[in-house]
């Protein structure tokens, strides 16, 4: 599919600003961002993709989408310096073309004058330090993901009855897979009653409630059905994706019980033709015990507020359960190669789609396969990003 | 309540960073008056504070001095990797939104969410106070 006639450039500002003592890095954006919104005659909630580089202050694309505001479902902060916005043109076009976004901003702004030392490089002023427009408020309270996971899991707890056993019952299913892989760092089978006798982290959760700390990585190729029939090795057809931040956006209406996947999974789920009881295994991103029960329910497994109920009694657990998932042990057993766990999730639906996840842990049935995965913190802002995978 | 005899039950507090469109905050903060943004467009107030309106996008956002008064959304006690366990919290503001904090001063027992609290200012190491809650 070529991008020739797909998308148009709708609306364009030039900030007017040479010198900006008085004005943020964040508030330049969202500026720049309304300027070229009323030159298009569009308005905020319009838009449903947002691009930037560098430049935009925070983690990733997700603290300047919270900043202004907007509610995505494309998100792209592809960095090659001066040129990024140029490529991310290309790249909204792409979105656009693909239908998976309809309106995408791309801003860009900084203050090289201001910095200490002047100089004006390329590279648009440094990411992070106070330009970060949440930092002076968030990062003075001690928060780690351990706590602002813990605060999901608290609110979770006090609005559904959700309880520590039920949060065991998902390091227990992971540690019952994770004993059949070689190299995963924690090996031994665990029951619901030496996870909660471990000790507490942050409430309520306990250190078996949290993945493990490891070295490591990984690599996924990507290719044409004209290639892949080429190659030697069991196919696996990428059939939907889907994508969306989720923060607090002003505070408003604060929901700590779900996630971004309440967006990326269901056009996900749409764009592949198929329904969450279609799955066969999911890999779930499992930070934590909770990032697990959140987003089975944010994705349609059960119902919110059930995720409870669902993983209780070995659900989970390759063999026994009625959805199999992370039967490589996962980021609570295996690996969570430097804090980024979302790369080992699409690896292991792979193995599974392909028919070569341990003997022990393979689904027999496993033509459709799913993984997704939550980045930053689900307690502050977080991306979240679901795939669906067919055998064929 | 903690007996003030006993070892303190408040952690450090880093000097939050401040840029120039958080400073009037931080020079209220210094008075110990409480502020957040409302937007004259939408009527809808916010936080934390921005120059342009999180809902609506307006660039008519004005400070407003709140009582700081609130109830937990929800909490978490972190024990690990610190020398006082301590509470991280969201606090649902009267006036709508959600503020991160901690909550210092607090009943281990009788921590919960829902309960009411009022900001009360905890002093940073080399910066301006910041906006700690504490049950009423």
């Amino acid at each position: 599919m070529s991008i020739k006639g797909k998308a148009y450039i709708a609306g364009v500002y030039e900030h007017p600003t040479r010198d900006a003592p008085d004005i943020s890095t964040p508030q330049i954006h969202a500026e720049s961002a309304k300027g070229a919104l009323e030159d298009a005659g569009l308005t905020k909630d319009d838009i449903d993709g947002y691009f930037c580089a560098g430049d935009a202050p925070g983690f990733g694309a997700m603290s300047m989408a919270d900043y202004m505001g907007l509610k995505l479902r494309h998100m792209d902060s592809t960095d090659t310096g001066g040129s990024s916005y140029i490529l991310h043109v290309g790249h909204a076009a792409q979105a656009i073309a693909q239908g998976k976004c309809s309106v995408a901003l791309v801003t860009l702004a900084g203050r090289p004058r201001q910095n200490r030392g002047g100089g004006g490089g390329g590279r648009g002023g440094p990411p992070g330090g106070s330009d970060v427009p949440e930092a002076g408020f968030e990062n003075i309270w001690g928060g780690s993901t351990h706590n602002t996971y813990g605060m999901c899991a608290m609110r979770h707890m006090y609005e559904y009855g959700t309880t520590s056993e039920q949060l065991a019952w998902i390091k227990v299913a992971a540690s019952h897979h994770a004993q059949w892989n070689e190299h995963a760092m924690l090996r031994d089978v665990v029951t619901v009653e030496e996870v909660l006798a471990s000790p507490m982290i942050a409430d309520p959760l306990h250190r078996m409630d949290c993945c493990v700390v490891t070295d490591g990585g990984g690599a996924v190729i990507v290719t044409t059905p004209e290639i892949a029939k080429s190659l030697k090795r069991p196919l696996v057809k990428i059939i939907g994706a889907g994508e969306a931040p989720k923060g607090p956006r002003g505070g408003l209406n604060l929901d700590l019980t779900s996630s971004g996947a309440i967006w990326s999974g269901p056009i996900a789920f749409e764009e592949a033709g198929v329904t969450p009881q279609d799955i066969k295994y999911a890999s779930i991103y499992d930070s934590f015990t909770i990032t697990v029960l959140m987003q089975l329910e944010d994705l349609g497994f059960c119902k919110k507020g059930e995720g409870g109920k669902f993983v209780a009694d070995g659900n989970l657990i390759s063999g026994i359960g009625k959805l199999p998932f992370n039967t490589d042990g996962g980021g609570l057993c295996n690996n969570h190669p430097t804090n980024r766990g979302g790369i080992t999730k699409v690896i292991e639906a792979v193995r599974q789609a392909r028919g070569e996840a341990h003997p022990k842990v393979q689904v027999p049935d496993h033509g459709l396969v799913l993984a997704h995965g939550t980045g930053g913190s689900l307690g502050t802002r977080h991306g979240a990003a679901t795939l669906i995978m067919e055998a064929e | 309540m903690a007996d003030p005899t006993e070892a303190p039950t408040v952690r450090r507090i880093p000097a939050p960073a401040i840029n120039v469109e958080s400073k009037p905050f931080w020079d209220a903060a210094e008075q110990g008056k409480f502020l957040i943004k409302r937007c004259k467009a939408c009527g809808q107030a916010h936080w934390y504070p921005r120059a342009l309106c999180p809902h609506c996008f307006s660039a008519e956002t004005v400070w407003e001095e709140s009582p700081g008064e609130g109830v937990i959304y929800t909490y978490s006690v972190m024990h690990r990797n610190t020398p006082v366990p301590y509470a991280i919290a969201y606090v649902n503001l009267d006036e709508g939104p959600a503020v991160l904090t901690n909550i210092i001063d607090y009943d281990a027992a009788t921590l919960n969410i829902g309960q009411r609290v009022k900001v009360k200012w905890s002093p940073t190491e080399g910066g301006p106070p910041v906006f700690t809650f504490a049950p009423i």
